[in-house]
C-alpha cells in the first residue's frame, strides 16, 4: 500500500481594494455609482455616531451593557450592502451597523438597550433575526434558514455574522459542515476583530487564517481587509451570487479590529496595549473611504458637515422619541408576553398574581404617605 | 480576619486551593490575563502561571470535557463557565460524562471537578446573563450542586467542593458578588457539602432560601418579626443533595413553611423540597407548604428584572397567607 501526498484544495485568497491612503485598486474595484459610494460613507458614519451616542448614554447610566461596533463599520456595511431586502441576516450582538442599514429603527435599539424587551420588535418586512448572545450558536440557524430556502426553491440567501472567538465553538463547525454537505445558500461572515474579550486571535486558533477553516469543509474561504468596505462588498457579492446560483456556502474572514471596549463592562487596558490600538486607529475604515471620496470630489468639508448634522438630528430625535416612549412602558406584565403563542393557564395566574402584589404594594405606599 | 466581598472570598479560596495542592488547575474563558470578567480569578495567573491558570479558546463544551479528562487523570480542575446561561453548551459533557464516569467505570475512574458559574438576576445584565436554571443540574444524578449565600460560606464551600471526590456544580449568586462584605477568617475554612444552616431561629414558620434570595428572605423575616411572628430561616447552601434532616426538623417544629427561589417555580427545587416534606412530615403540617419563586418565564430585560424577582414583600404576603391558613 502506498503512502503519498494527496492535494486537497488549500488555497485561500486575500482581498484588499482600498488602502489606508484612500487609493483603490482599479482592477478589483466593484461597480458602484456615486450614490452608492456616498451611501456607504453615510451608513458607516451613521453607525459610528450612533455607537458613540450609545456609549455616552450608557456611561450616564441611561442604557445597559452593550457591545460597541467602532472599527467594524466597513465589515458590516460592506457585507450587508451586498444583500437584497428579501435576504436574511443572522446577527450576533455587535451588528449595530448592519442592522441600521437593514432598517432597524434607532428608537428600537435605544429601547432595547435601556432594558425593555419591546425594543426587540422586528418589522414584518425585515428578514433579520434578533441579536444572538450565546457565541457561535447562531450560524446553525442561518444554515437551517438557508436549507429552507433551498427546499422552497426561493432565491434568497442568508448571511450569518459572528466573531473570531466564535470559530472555536463546535456549533460553528457543525454549521459549516452541514451547509457544505447540503450546499446551503449561506455566507458565513466572520468579523475577526482580533480579540474575544481578553483572548487574542492567536490564542483562539493556531491556524494562520480563519478563512482556511472553510477548506476542511471543501467550501470557498476568503480573507479580506475588513476595514476596506470595497473589498468586503466585492467578496460578499461574489459569495452571495454563488449561493444564489446554487453554488453553496462561503466563509469570509474580515480582518478588522475592535477599537472600543468589548462591552461597556470590559476594561481592555488589562490585556492589550494602547500601541496596538493606535496602530489600528490608522487603519480604521471611515477615514480611508473619506479620502477616496474626497479625491473623487464626492465629499468635502461642507458635505460632511451636512451629513453629520443630519445624522445627529436623526439620533437625537430617536432618543427623544425612545425616552418619551419608555415613560409609558410602566407595565411589568409585558414580561409574560410572547413566551407562547397561546398562554397556558398557569402563566395567566402568575400574571394576575403579579398585578395583585403590585396593587398591594402601591396601597401600602399610599398608606405610608398619608400617615 | 479581613472583610471581604464574595468575589474576594472566592478568589481567596482559589488561591488557597492552588497553594495547597498542585493538582488544582483553573480553566475557562478570560480567567487568566484578564483575571475573569468579574475579577474573580484575578492574580491567579501571576501566582501560579499559565500552566495552571488556563485561558482557553471560546468553547464551553471543550472546557467541561477537558476538565473531565484532567480529573480522570488525577488532577483537580476548577472550570469556569462565564455565565450559567452559557453552560448549556457544556451540558452534554456534564450530564453524559462528568455525572457518570464513576458509575460507568464501576469506580475505576471518577471526575472530581468543580464547575463554577455566576447565576441569577439583579445586575442589569443582558439576556442569558440572569437566569437560574439550577434544576437542570440538581435533576442530574451524579452531580452535586452548591450555592453559597455570603463571602464566608462561599469561600468555605468552594474549598470543600474542590476537595470533593465527585463533580460539583458551583452556582455563584452574582447579585451578591459585591453587594456586601463579611469577615472571612485568615486560616483556611471548609463547610461540609450537603448541609443546610439555620440562619435565624424561630418557631412560627420556616422560610427556606438560598443564594441571592437569602438576604431578601431575612428581610422578610425581619418584617414578620416586627409583627411578632418568629420565622426560622434556613439557608440551603447545597441544593443537591438536600439536607433533609435540617429541613424536616424545622418544619416539624413550625408546622408551616415557605420555600423561596428566583428560578421559575415550575419543576424547580421548591417543588422537590415540598414533595419531600409532604412525604416525611405531612402530619406535622398546619398549613399548605408554599413557594415564592420567579415566574415561569425567561428573566425579562433589566428594566423589569426586579418585577420578576421575588422580594421581601412577596415573601411576607405569602407568609401571612400561610400563617392565616387553618386546616
Ligand atoms: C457561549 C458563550 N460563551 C461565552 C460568552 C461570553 N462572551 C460574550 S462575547 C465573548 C467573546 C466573543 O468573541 P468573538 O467571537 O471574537 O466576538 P466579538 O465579541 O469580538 O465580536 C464571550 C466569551 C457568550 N456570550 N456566549
Ligand atoms: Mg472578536
Amino acid at each position: 500500500m502506498p503512502r503519498m501526498t494527496i492535494k486537497p484544495n488549500t488555497q485561500v485568497d486575500y482581498l484588499g481594494i482600498l488602502d489606508e491612503a484612500g487609493e483603490i485598486d482599479e482592477d478589483r474595484m466593484p461597480e458602484l455609482d456615486d450614490e452608492q459610494l456616498t451611501g456607504f460613507y453615510r451608513a458607516m458614519l451613521r453607525a459610528r455616531r450612533f455607537d458613540e451616542r450609545l456609549l455616552n448614554l450608557q456611561r450616564q447610566g441611561k442604557l445597559g451593557t452593550f457591545a460597541p461596533v467602532k472599527g467594524q463599520e466597513a465589515a458590516q456595511i460592506g457585507s450587508v450592502a451586498a444583500l437584497r431586502d428579501s435576504d436574511w441576516v443572522v446577527p450576533s450582538y455587535r451588528e449595530t451597523a448592519a442592522l441600521l442599514w437593514r432598517g432597524t429603527p434607532m428608537q428600537g435599539l435605544f429601547t432595547l438597550l435601556a432594558g425593555y424587551n419591546e425594543g426587540g420588535q422586528i418589522a414584518d418586512t425585515q428578514n433579520d433575526l434578533p441579536q444572538s448572545i450565546p457565541v457561535g450558536t447562531q450560524p446553525l440557524h442561518a444554515m437551517g434558514i438557508a436549507h429552507g430556502i433551498r427546499y422552497r426553491a426561493d432565491d434568497a440567501v442568508v448571511v450569518s455574522y459572528f466573531g473570531d472567538g466564535a470559530t472555536s465553538q463546535g456549533d460553528f463547525h457543525e454549521a459549516m459542515n452541514f451547509a457544505s454537505v447540503f450546499r446551503s445558500p449561506v455566507v458565513f461572515l466572520c468579523q475577526n476583530n482580533q480579540w474575544a474579550i481578553s483572548v487574542p486571535r492567536d490564542r483562539q486558533t493556531r491556524s494562520a487564517t480563519l478563512a482556511q477553516k472553510a477548506l476542511a469543509y471543501d467550501m470557498p474561504g476568503i480573507q479580506v481587509d475588513g476595514n476596506d468596505v470595497f473589498a468586503v462588498y466585492a467578496a460578499t457579492c461574489e459569495a452571495v451570487e454563488r449561493a444564489r446560483d446554487g453554488g453553496g456556502p462561503t466563509l469570509i474572514e474580515c480582518v478588522t479590529y475592535r477599537l472600543e471596549v468589548h462591552t461597556t463592562a470590559d476594561d481592555p487596558t488589562r490585556y492589550r496595549d494602547e500601541e496596538e490600538v493606535e496602530k489600528w486607529e490608522k487603519r480604521e475604515p471611515l477615514l480611508r473611504l473619506r479620502r477616496y471620496l474626497e479625491s473623487l470630489d464626492l465629499l468635502d468639508e461642507e458635505k460632511i458637515e451636512a451629513l453629520e448634522n443630519d445624522i445627529k438630528q436623526e439620533i437625537e430625535e430617536a432618543w427623544k422619541a425612545a425616552s418619551a416612549d419608555m415613560e409609558q412602558l410602566t407595565d411589568p406584565g409585558v414580561m409574560f408576553d410572547h413566551l407562547f403563542a397561546q398562554e397556558p393557564p398557569r402563566l395567566t395566574e402568575q400574571r394576575e398574581a403579579l398585578q395583585k402584589w403590585d396593587a398591594a404594594k402601591q396601597r401600602r405606599r399610599d398608606d405610608e404617605e398619608t400617615q | 480576619m479581613a472583610e471581604l466581598t464574595m468575589i474576594e472570598a472566592l478568589n481567596k479560596a482559589l488561591h488557597e486551593a492552588m497553594e495547597a495542592d498542585d493538582r488544582v488547575l483553573v480553566l475557562g474563558e478570560d480567567v487568566g490575563v484578564d483575571g475573569g470578567i468579574f475579577r474573580l480569578t484575578q492574580g491567579l495567573i501571576e501566582s501560579f502561571g499559565e500552566e495552571r491558570v488556563i485561558d482557553t479558546p471560546l468553547a464551553e463544551s471543550a472546557i467541561a470535557g477537558m476538565a473531565i479528562g484532567l480529573a480522570i487523570y488525577g488532577l483537580r480542575p476548577v472550570a469556569e463557565m462565564q455565565f450559567s446561561g452559557f453552560s448549556y453548551l457544556a451540558f452534554n459533557q456534564l450530564e453524559a460524562h462528568a455525572a457518570r464516569m464513576r458509575w460507568r467505570s464501576q469506580g475505576r475512574f471518577s471526575a472530581p471537578m468543580v464547575v463554577r458559574m455566576p447565576y441569577g438576576a439583579g445586575v442589569r445584565a443582558l439576556e442569558h446573563h440572569s437566569e437560574s436554571r439550577e434544576a437542570y443540574y440538581a435533576h442530574t444524578p451524579g452531580l452535586k450542586l452548591v450555592v453559597p449565600s455570603g463571602p464566608r460560606n462561599a469561600r468555605a464551600l468552594l474549598a470543600s467542593a474542590i476537595e470533593d471526590p465527585d463533580p460539583v456544580i458551583f452556582f455563584e449568586p452574582k447579585a451578591l458578588y459585591r453587594s456586601f462584605r463579611e469577615e472571612v477568617p485568615d486560616d483556611p475554612e471548609s463547610l461540609a457539602l450537603g448541609k443546610a444552616r439555620v440562619v435565624r431561629e424561630g418557631s412560627d414558620i420556616t422560610l427556606i432560601a438560598y443564594g441571592a434570595m437569602l438576604p431578601r428572605t431575612i428581610e422578610a423575616a425581619d418584617s414578620l418579626a416586627s409583627d411578632g411572628v418568629e420565622a426560622e430561616v434556613i439557608d440551603l447552601m447545597t441544593i443537591s443533595p438536600i439536607d433533609d434532616a435540617t429541613l424536616e426538623e424545622s418544619v416539624r417544629k413550625c408546622g408551616r413553611a415557605i420555600i423561596v427561589h428566583e428560578a421559575p417555580g415550575s419543576f424547580g427545587p421548591a417543588g422537590e423540597i415540598i414533595a419531600r416534606l409532604v412525604e416525611t412530615s405531612f402530619y406535622h403540617l398546619e398549613a399548605p407548604l408554599r413557594r415564592v419563586t420567579g415566574f415561569d418565564i425567561h428573566v425579562p430585560y433589566f428594566a423589569r428584572e426586579q418585577a420578576y424577582l421575588p422580594d421581601a414583600d412577596r415573601i411576607v404576603a405569602v407568609a401571612r397567607e400561610t400563617l392565616d391558613a387553618r386546616a
